[in-house]
């Protein structure tokens, strides 16, 4: 029924995060435009294996969209020209015969680049473990309706824990700034009861360790919010801002030492 | 180390500080700007007086230097001068973390959502810095004048604005600030977290109004007395 494709790459190839890297052109031919992406690169991938050479090395896991891993830059977009896909939903009808399409990994000092299109995305990670969390005692769950939630908070909660934490918004921001993922990060916990009492410690410390992982910052152009291939809305960038100023004014230094009592 | 003990070591050697951190300097950013803002809505407004002769527009300029005994100017100069210092501050030090945050750029990279004035905001700043300092040597101090006479005002913009070079200075600076507020207005209300469905079109419409009625009015001063409408 449709054409097959063939299509010019230029692949960032970098042997590793001291390496200097440089572009290397690879046909990709005879590519069925029902493949995703990722399926594309397996193909040109086993002809590099055959002829001896190194395979491509790109991130990817679960391929359907929600692990995240999936991380390179299409023609200068986070996960190619759709909106809303990540690169394993990107399926190769989305491009032209004979078109060029350089593949590029995220570029940011916060993610150093492994290998290829894989980089180090930890930074996520300590991120997360200075403060996206909850400190609950564990045990039997209580009933679901024991806490009363307003729906639109749930809603809120829920739209920013779509967040599966790819780094797209860095890729796309043009100061490389995670405040997109920190913010829905913040505001996935901080829009519900359970996340409460840590509200204000958390976006104080996630922010230092932001700032500390040598992020960007934002200036309002808005790529991350078309980037996010979960439709993660710059609102909660205000919302971590707000909390942050709240958190500044009134934070209180831990007392040493303890109470009286 | 593992992951946890890492970013712990991480956030501690950082520091908490209002004005370390890269929020907090955005908001010292969005702060002195809506000052910025402000006085340029003012300063439009007064100066709208050219157009009611030379005796309103020079009792206006004596009104601003005798206010508060004569005190009250300098309390608006060293705000402003405040603002302006702090503004300059946290845009060089965001600026220079920016660009450290992605020391190896992309090939191509494409713009979806950015604006022309959003890209332009550190050289619409740095072009708007080099006008104030002219239009203070202009129109304040008069080193930069042809004509400059201390008592008059308003002969001073008269014959200011008639030197065409200057005239244009004036209206590309002009459309410099059109630039940086009309981002700078709406991106001040997402700093401050002033951000909600319901008002999101207040805030680019407010942003985009302000910035058409300061500009407009600024740029018809130079045009009035070129095509000799005020002379």
């Amino acid at each position: 029924m449709s054409k097959h494709l063939n299509l010019t790459l230029h692949v960032w190839r970098q042997k590793n995060t001291n390496c200097d890297g440089k572009f290397v052109e690879y046909p990709a031919e005879n590519v069925s435009p029902d493949m995703s992406f990722l399926e594309m690169l397996d193909v040109v991938n086993e002809g590099l294996i055959r002829k001896g050479e190194d395979p491509i090395t790109f991130d990817h896991d679960c391929r359907e969209g929600i692990c995240g891993t999936c991380s390179m830059v299409i023609n200068g977009r986070p996960h190619g020209p759709k909106e809303r896909t990540t690169t394993c939903q990107l399926h190769m009808r989305s491009f032209q015969d004979g078109e060029s399409i350089t593949l590029e990994p995220w570029r940011a000092e916060a993610f150093p680049v492994l290998r290829d299109l894989m980089v180090d995305r930890t930074a996520f990670d300590r991120i997360i473990a200075a403060g996206g969390f909850i400190s609950v005692p564990t045990g039997s769950p209580q009933d679901a309706n024991a806490l009363p939630i307003p729906k639109v908070n749930a809603e809120l909660a829920m739209d920013a824990a779509a967040c599966i934490g790819c780094g797209a918004c860095v890729a796309a921001c043009p100061n490389a700034s995670a405040m997109l993922f920190v913010s829905a990060k913040i505001n996935h916990l901080g829009q519900l009861p359970q996340g409460q009492p840590e509200r204000y410690s958390r976006v104080r410390d996630m922010i230092a360790q932001m700032d500390a992982e040598e992020f960007g910052t934002c200036t309002n152009h808005g790529e991350c919010e078309i980037a996010c291939p979960k439709g993660i809305k710059m609102e909660n960038i205000a919302r971590m801002n707000r909390d942050f100023l709240k958190a500044s004014l009134t934070y209180r230094p831990a007392v040493v030492g303890g109470g009286a009592g | 180390m593992s992951v946890a003990e890492q970013s712990i070591a991480g956030a501690e050697a950082r520091g908490h500080g209002f004005l370390a951190s890269s929020v907090g300097r955005k908001i010292v950013m969005a702060a002195s700007g809506i000052v910025l803002f402000g006085f340029v809505t003012v300063h439009m407004i007064g100066n709208t007086q050219a157009y009611m002769g030379a005796e309103t527009f020079n009792g206006y300029a004596k009104f601003l230097h005798s206010m508060l005994h004569g005190g009250g100017i300098w309390i608006f100069r060293a705000v402003l001068l405040l603002a302006t210092g702090l503004h300059v501050w946290s845009a060089t030090t965001l600026t220079l973390d920016n660009l450290a945050a992605r020391p190896v750029g992309y090939r191509a990279q494409q713009s979806v959502a950015s604006t022309w004035a959003s890209r332009t905001m550190r050289w619409s700043g740095v072009l708007l810095a080099a006008f104030i300092v002219f239009h203070l040597m202009h129109l304040t101090t008069g080193q930069a004048h042809p004509a400059f006479d201390h008592a008059n005002p308003y002969a001073n913009f008269v014959s200011g604005f008639k030197v065409p070079a200057t005239a244009a200075f004036y209206i590309v600076a002009q459309l410099c600030l059109g630039l940086h507020m009309w981002h700078g207005v709406w991106s001040f209300t997402q700093t401050l977290g002033l951000s909600h469905p319901r008002y999101e079109s207040l805030r680019r419409n407010f942003a985009t109004g302000l910035t058409l009625l300061v500009v407009g009015v600024n740029i018809s001063y130079p045009v009035a007395v070129i095509t000799g409408f005020i002379h």
